[in-house]
């Protein structure tokens, strides 16, 4: 089974990383050298992914028209589902990104008795891949803690925010139980429902494990077997300042958490989770539908090519359109011995 | 390329949060590591080394838990049998004697702020 494979390597993953800490070097491999590998595969591919697709050209407006377009006067435009103006598609994007509209859109469909199908809303992909990402979003802040010194102010408020509630010492972060417990849907929905399963590929269960494994062994870590945070404060400030230093009081299940994030990094560029840099360029998304006001032409065109229009391509071969017979829209100049001349920019209609 | 004007600043901005911490050690690196006072009055806390440094939250919540909400005893006994008082003031701070040179060292540099006191009053001292 997919997801089997896919639980596998990342099983694979962290017994590597925790059999590889033990032997002699490891810890600097999976500590500093590995990890900076990582973190440069990271940005360098991900600029360059960016950048692919900037080259490839986007010949004409794709949107998605999820509502009324901008139309006559008196039929009421949906500015944000399908937006004519630059503004418009900001409120769009922004909705996008901070919000995921299209998610919040998601519907399902049913077969009833009768035959009859129903479609209703279905909102819990939305909510699920919402808290996801906010609470991954907070986590990474918070590591700032680890990587900063001395550590910003915004840092200690989003610390103080996500322990607000001084469940027990180290106090216990809501935002660990949201996202292990968004992520563990997100994974029991390619796995339970039928339809979604048989759509999921490795590539879909893959990065699931390997964050689901991130935060297992960070909330481990945390709240179970605690490891000695100062030195590995030391080990993660000394990476961003060029001094890292791995001491020997770092446990090895650290290692692991360190080595599924540097696996992450790597893959990231390469794989479905680069949505983080593609939301942004979504043609569906960002480009206004404003087909019917602006002339778009295609970026690849031979410009020595003038366009060719139906009236101007009449004026060309008017004469022997009308010698065999094909209708014109305009008349030839009549000739000055007929009499019948019809009226200047009169058009004939032959249906 | 298509659309620079937008992708470039785009990726700049990218770069420059997901390298925060790179250029922010460089802007502010100060370069002290914590290092705790060490006691004079005993050699030995009631728990190993390794222990109390990973662990020593846990020990005084379970502490607070045991006199405050379950009547437990203020007495405890180390593995060798050296007798403590379970107390942060007349326990801990018997010998870490300073809040500021012994706590505060490691919970400034890992941003860590125990409640602890919320309700202990905190010991006046010089800075």
């Amino acid at each position: 089974m997919k997801v089997l494979q896919a639980l596998g390597i990342v099983l694979a993953l962290m017994l590597l990383a925790y059999v590889g800490a033990a032997v002699p070097g490891g810890r600097t491999l999976f500590g500093v050298v590995l990890p900076y590998l990582g973190f440069a595969v990271f940005i360098i591919f991900f600029i360059a992914k960016v950048m692919d697709w900037a080259r490839s050209p986007v010949p004409f407006r794709i949107p998605t028209t999820a509502g009324q377009a901008n139309s006559l006067p008196w039929i009421k435009q949906n500015k944000l589902d399908c937006p004519s103006t630059t503004s418009g598609v900001i409120g769009r994007m922004l909705l996008e990104v901070f919000l995921f509209r299209s998610l919040f859109k998601n519907t399902r469909a049913e077969i009833h008795e009768g035959p009859k199908l129903a479609y209703g809303s279905s909102k819990f992909l939305w909510l699920f891949g919402l808290l996801f990402h906010y609470s991954f979003l907070t986590i990474v802040l918070r590591h700032l803690r680890l990587f900063t010194d001395p550590v910003p102010g915004f840092v200690h408020i989003l610390e103080f925010a996500d322990g607000f509630m001084q469940v027990g010492a180290p106090v216990l972060y809501q935002t660990d139980i949201v996202f292990l417990g968004a992520l563990t849907f997100l994974l029991l929905r390619r796995l339970l429902l039928p339809n979604i399963r048989y759509i999921s590929l490795p590539a879909d269960y893959f990065p699931l494990l390997l964050i689901l494994g991130i935060g297992i062994t960070g909330v481990l870590m945390r709240y179970v077997v605690r490891v000695d945070v100062i030195s590995i404060k030391m080990l993660a400030n000394g990476l961003v300042t060029g001094k890292p230093f791995v001491a020997d009081t770092i446990s090895g299940i650290f290692f692991i958490h360190m080595f599924l994030i540097t696996v992450l990094l790597t893959y990231f560029p390469f794989s479905k989770l680069m949505h983080m840099g593609g939301v942004f360029l979504s043609p569906t998304r960002n480009l206004a539908n404003n087909s019917r006001m602006v002339r778009h032409v295609n970026p690849w065109n031979d410009p020595s090519i003038k366009p060719h229009s139906y009236a101007g391509y009449e004026d060309e071969f008017r004469e022997f359109m009308v010698d065999a017979g094909l209708p014109v829209e305009k008349e030839p100049e009549p000739k000055p011995a007929e009499e019948e001349a019809p009226a200047e920019g009169e058009t004939k209609s032959e249906s | 390329m298509y659309d620079t004007g937008k992708i470039i600043p785009g990726l700049l901005v990218f770069v420059g949060l997901v390298t925060f911490p790179i250029w922010y050690g460089f802007v502010s690196a100060d370069g002290h590591l914590p290092n705790p006072e060490k006691p004079t009055k005993a050699k030995q806390c009631v728990e190993s080394t390794e222990f109390m440094r990973t662990s020593h939250m846990v020990l005084l919540n379970d502490w607070r838990d045991n006199i405050v909400r379950e009547g437990g005893s203020r007495h405890g006994k180390t593995a060798d049998g050296t007798e403590f008082v379970r107390s942060l003031h007349k326990g801990c701070m018997d010998c870490h004697t300073s809040k500021r040179k012994f706590c505060d060292e490691c919970h400034t540099y890992a941003a860590v702020k125990p409640y602890c006191w919320d309700c202990h009053i905190q010991p006046k001292e010089a800075n």
